[in-house]
């Protein structure tokens, strides 16, 4: 089918030029399935040819280490197992070949640099739905502008200071709702689907509906200044400027956990998508990063020498990048909780975020700076693209499945078109932007199914697959004292005794020694086995650092 | 044209991309356990393992036999000597046949179903047709044979036209002949239970009243050999799958699977019932078996762990005497004391009936769910969950109490005295006495 799901999407995503030549081959097509193979193959070969040798395949994923006195039924279970994974990965990895649609870039002429190219002069150059992607909404009146896009990306929510709040749907300019809740409006944030959304107003947390109808005043949460959801755990994380960071669950309307920070004015927040953990900066320079479990931060970073401006955490969970006072931008490693590089911005960012394909937005003052390649070790020279508004930045945010960047500001709204920034191939079973009313439902229900409990949040998400170690040491233990003698420890070898003179005293003891040197040996073997491995991996990392080897097939690796 | 933008318009929500890449599915291993916990609840929610109870008996059953070639007809013995078939399907009784004076003490059905044999306490082999007579026709025995002492069980050859009955010794008849061809007994009282191997078919095994299992092979003149344990067994079953294998339900309250070829030490022991086992029937896939106790209650035990992975139970239901898993691995049936067949699942949250394809998938996917997270302990401690009667449940804590105490007084004998003079047994060699070839 690959060859259908490719002119599909394409029709998906233009859908108000439609092409009758396309449909009309599309249909020829199906009735053409021994010609099949024949129109895909050409391109398949050339594809394919990426994928030079088969050892790549091979190389997915961490090899579990089987213990020293394994018994045989756990040698097999682990193997079995494992070349399940290794077949699965493969399997996902070899499905790449058939994702529909590519990535785009913004490329210069020869001596033209691309931070120079407008708006407007992208806004020609591509076709005219994607034109209409960059525009502007003047709203002066209500202060600046804090924003959200919904997580399939086709609603907009914004929130200006002084009260308003409208929800959009930003491709057709379809007005949703619009009110003045006559208060301050501090965040806006919408919630699990595009029928709530919560408004962090002066005194309470108010959650209401699409149309606008106030749903629910939460009392319990105060003076709440920044919101983020949790999208598998239901959960909306506030951070107040009395210095409480508390957790609604938004499908049974329960506060989960409240933690006093003690750490003031929680004004800087991010979350980390691969493992919900929320990333609060503070005045003094700290980041600290925060599960529901705990009463006390899981890790305190001390990041820059003046406040943090604002956080950013990759989609993968593996790089951070924060800005501070000091007018420095630092990327951080947060697996390894390592400074990779910072460079120097002529003024702090007060904004950052980061796209699904890896650009990094910063806002300084009224200008909106877009750098590419910033996650990594290589530290970042120039802008990839730049834009002037009128008006102090308030409010950053890409558009998940476009390549879009939402700017709130003093003077209203501005979507800004970023070539690459967006992820171009959606999965339609888990947030799909073109999905029915009924996709919706379902969606839905499966998503409440599989709520994640909020006891599972730390800082290893995979952590349940893992085995428990020490528990099993202890139950190991127990077990000795309650039986007695070790069930798990090999017995004692006891030499059969030999006709004709062969099983004298002597001779049984030469042949228990024999044994145990043999069984001594083994273990010498086994460590120096280990050793070797773990040089050859340290080896092998290092060549693929300075190489600095990437592949399609990275993000694959478990 | 507009045909063929309706066309699209009306199919575009089956157009499913799909995209595999991990960092748009985050958190695998929370969502997957969330959905094995969903998972293992729903499998409680669901288990309802009872269908049906036939009733019509007068007096408590003491044997069933399935049909050879059908499955939905069974045939189920008494203790008043009636002998009745069934229609499982719509549950009703078929036929009765008063076959016996007394108890019928074995039925078994002939490899061609056509006809069945019944033994009984008047000391008679009777061969009977599988239809019923015409109208009007009075209900007789294709052929009696008359022994000189009651028999106790019958089991019929997989292909040949023979079978063997138990009593005083086993005997191995022809159908022709009405003398047994041949005569095994190895100086003992008597015999309660006999079996053919189910696929190495000159095999025989029985249970014999001096606390032992003897194995025969019908090729030769005398019995192979015999293991003695320290409690009878009450009725044996050969596992379909292996051949070598057999269990064999004990009075002391364990079910003993063992291994021909190494008759020292079971290959496992199974324990879970709180009264004598009477009863025990392999599954037709050979993984798992069925056993019915004399606490009311039948348990379903997988063929290689030592603990049961089910427990049936009705209040209505009092001293099972036997058990039977159907041909087509759906259904357990329960021959009990007061006068019941019940008609039990096998898989208990198993739904019946034919299934679309996407059920078929959800029920494996929930199953290789809980399978995947089986060792952690929310999702254990659920799918273990299982319901008993207050009586049951008390007398399980007093022998674990009992367990805990003798093995409090032999460790503690062990550390009091040299070592190396009080030998460490595994629980599997405690329980066999001796091995006799």
């Amino acid at each position: 089918m690959l060859v259908f799901g490719f002119w599909t999407t394409k029709i998906c995503n233009t859908r108000n030029c439609f092409n009758k030549i396309v449909l009309i081959a599309l249909f020829s097509l199906t009735f053409h399935c021994n010609g099949f193979a024949s129109i895909v193959c050409p391109d398949l070969k050339k594809i394919l040819t990426k994928f030079d040798s088969p050892s790549r395949w091979f190389m997915l994923g961490k090899k579990c280490k089987v213990p020293a006195g394994a018994r045989e039924r756990l040698k097999e279970a682990i193997a079995i197992s494992e070349a399940m994974s290794e077949h699965a990965q493969k399997q996902a990895a070899r499905y790449d070949l058939l994702l529909p649609e590519d990535a785009g870039f913004l490329e210069g002429d020869e001596d033209e640099d691309t931070n120079t190219i407008s708006q407007a002069d992208i806004a020609d150059a591509v076709d005219i739905t994607s034109g209409s992607k960059y525009f502007n909404l003047h709203l002066s009146q209500f202060g600046p502008y804090r924003l959200d896009y919904s997580r399939t990306g086709r609603n907009l929510l914004v929130g200006g200071k002084k009260g308003h709040v409208a929800c959009i749907d930003w491709q057709t300019k379809d007005l949703k709702c619009e009110m003045n809740v006559m208060e301050t409006v501090n965040d806006v944030k919408w919630l699990h689907t595009e029928a709530m959304f919560a408004v962090a107003q002066k005194r309470w947390l108010y959650i209401y509906d699409s149309k606008g109808v106030e749903l629910h005043c939460v009392k319990k949460f105060n003076d709440v200044l920044r919101m983020q959801f949790l999208p598998y755990h239901f959960l909306l994380a506030t951070a107040s400027a009395t210095g409480f960071l508390q957790y609604l669950d938004v499908s049974i309307g329960k506060e989960v956990a409240a933690i006093c920070t003690k750490m003031g004015r929680l004004d800087v927040m991010a979350q980390n998508p691969h493992n919900a953990v929320i990333h609060l900066g503070h005045p003094n320079g700290t980041v600290s990063l925060w599960s529901p479990n705990q009463k006390e931060s899981l890790v305190k970073m001390l990041c820059h020498r003046g406040a943090v401006r604002s956080l950013a955490v990759d989609k993968t969970g593996t790089y951070m990048v924060t800005s501070g006072l000091d007018r420095k931008l630092k990327v951080y490693d947060i697996r390894a909780f390592k400074p990779l590089h910072s460079c120097f911005l002529p003024a702090g960012a007060s904004c950052l975020s980061l796209s699904q394909r890896g650009l990094l937005s910063a806002a300084t003052g009224e200008i909106v700076q877009v750098y590419q390649n910033v996650l990594g070790s290589n530290p970042v020279s120039k802008p990839y693209m730049a834009h002037r508004l009128r008006g102090q930045i308030w409010g950053l945010a890409y558009c998940p499945f476009e390549d879009v960047l939402g700017i709130g500001h003093g003077e209203g709204f501005t979507s800004m078109i970023v070539p690459g920034a967006g992820e171009p191939n959606f999965d339609a079973l888990d947030t799909n932007p073109y999905r029915s009313h009924k996709q919706r439902q379902e969606w839905e229900v499966k998503a409440l199914l599989e709520k994640v409990q909020p006891e599972l949040i730390g800082l290893d998400p995979g952590q349940l697959s893992k085995v428990d170690q020490a528990s099993f040491e202890q139950r190991h233990k127990e077990q000795i004292e309650a039986l007695g003698f070790d069930p798990l420890a090999k017995d004692k070898f006891k030499p059969r005794t030999k006709k004709k003179g062969r099983s004298s005293a002597g001779a049984i003891e030469k042949r228990k020694r024999k044994v145990a040197h043999e069984d001594q040996r083994d273990e010498i073997r086994q460590s120096v086995q280990e050793r070797t491995e773990r040089e050859k991996e340290l080896k092998e990392k290092s060549n693929e650092k300075k190489l600095g080897n990437k592949s399609t097939l990275d993000r694959f690796r478990k | 044209e507009a045909s063929d933008f309706c066309l699209y318009w009306k199919w575009r929500h089956l157009y499913v991309p799909r995209n595999y890449d991990p960092t748009l599915h985050p958190f695998e291993v929370p969502r997957e356990y969330t959905r094995a916990l969903n998972a293992t609840k729903l499998e409680r929610v669901f288990a309802k393992p009872f269908v049906a109870s036939l009733d019509g008996h007068r007096d408590g059953i003491s044997c069933i036999t399935k049909h050879a070639k059908s499955l939905s007809t069974i045939i189920s013995g008494a203790c008043d000597g009636e002998v009745k078939v069934w229609n499982l399907p719509r549950q009703e009784c078929l036929r009765t046949v008063q076959a016996h004076e007394g108890f019928v003490r074995g039925i078994c059905s002939r490899f061609c179903g056509t006809s069945f044999f019944t033994v009984g306490d008047d000391k008679t082999i009777k061969q009977w047709n599988w239809e019923a007579p015409g109208y009007g026709v009075r209900e007789e025995p294709i052929n009696t044979i008359l022994g000189k002492a009651v028999f106790t069980g019958i089991d019929h050859h997989q292909r040949e036209g023979t079978f063997v009955t138990c009593g005083q010794t086993v005997d191995i008849w022809d159908e022709q002949r009405s003398s047994p061809i041949r005569s095994f007994s190895w100086g003992v009282d008597s015999f309660s239970c006999v079996r053919y191997n189910p696929v190495e078919t000159e095999l025989l095994a029985s249970c014999a009243s001096d606390r032992s299992v003897v194995l025969y092979d019908t090729r030769e003149s005398a019995p192979l050999r015999k293991v003695i344990m320290q409690l009878r067994s009450n009725t044996l079953c050969w596992n379909p799958m292996e051949a070598y294998y057999f269990t064999c339900a004990n009075e002391d309250y364990n079910l003993y699977t063992y291994d021909i070829r190494h008759l020292d030490v079971p290959v496992t022991v199974h324990m879970d019932h709180v009264s004598a086992v009477l009863d025990v029937d392999y599954s037709p896939t050979g993984r798992e078996f069925v056993s019915a106790s004399f606490d009311k209650t039948i348990r379903i035990f997988p063929k290689d762990k030592g603990h049961s992975r089910e427990v049936y139970h009705t209040k209505r239901m009092q001293h099972v005497i036997c058990v039977r898993w159907s041909a087509d691995n759906k259904y357990v049936l329960s021959g009990s004391d007061e006068m019941n067949i019940r008609l039990w699942k096998a898989n208990a949250s198993e739904k019946l009936g034919l299934l679309s394809a996407r059920e078929k998938a959800a029920t494996h996917y929930n199953k290789k769910l809980i399978e995947k997270f089986q060792h952690h302990p929310q999702v254990r401690r659920i799918a273990r969950h299982r319901h008993l009667p207050g009586d049951i449940l008390k007398q399980k804590r007093e022998l674990r109490e009992m367990r805990e105490a003798q093995r409090r007084k032999e460790q503690n004998v062990r550390k009091h005295s040299k070592p190396g003079s009080v030998p460490l047994l595994t629980e599997k060699e405690k329980h066999v006495v001796a091995v006799v070839e």
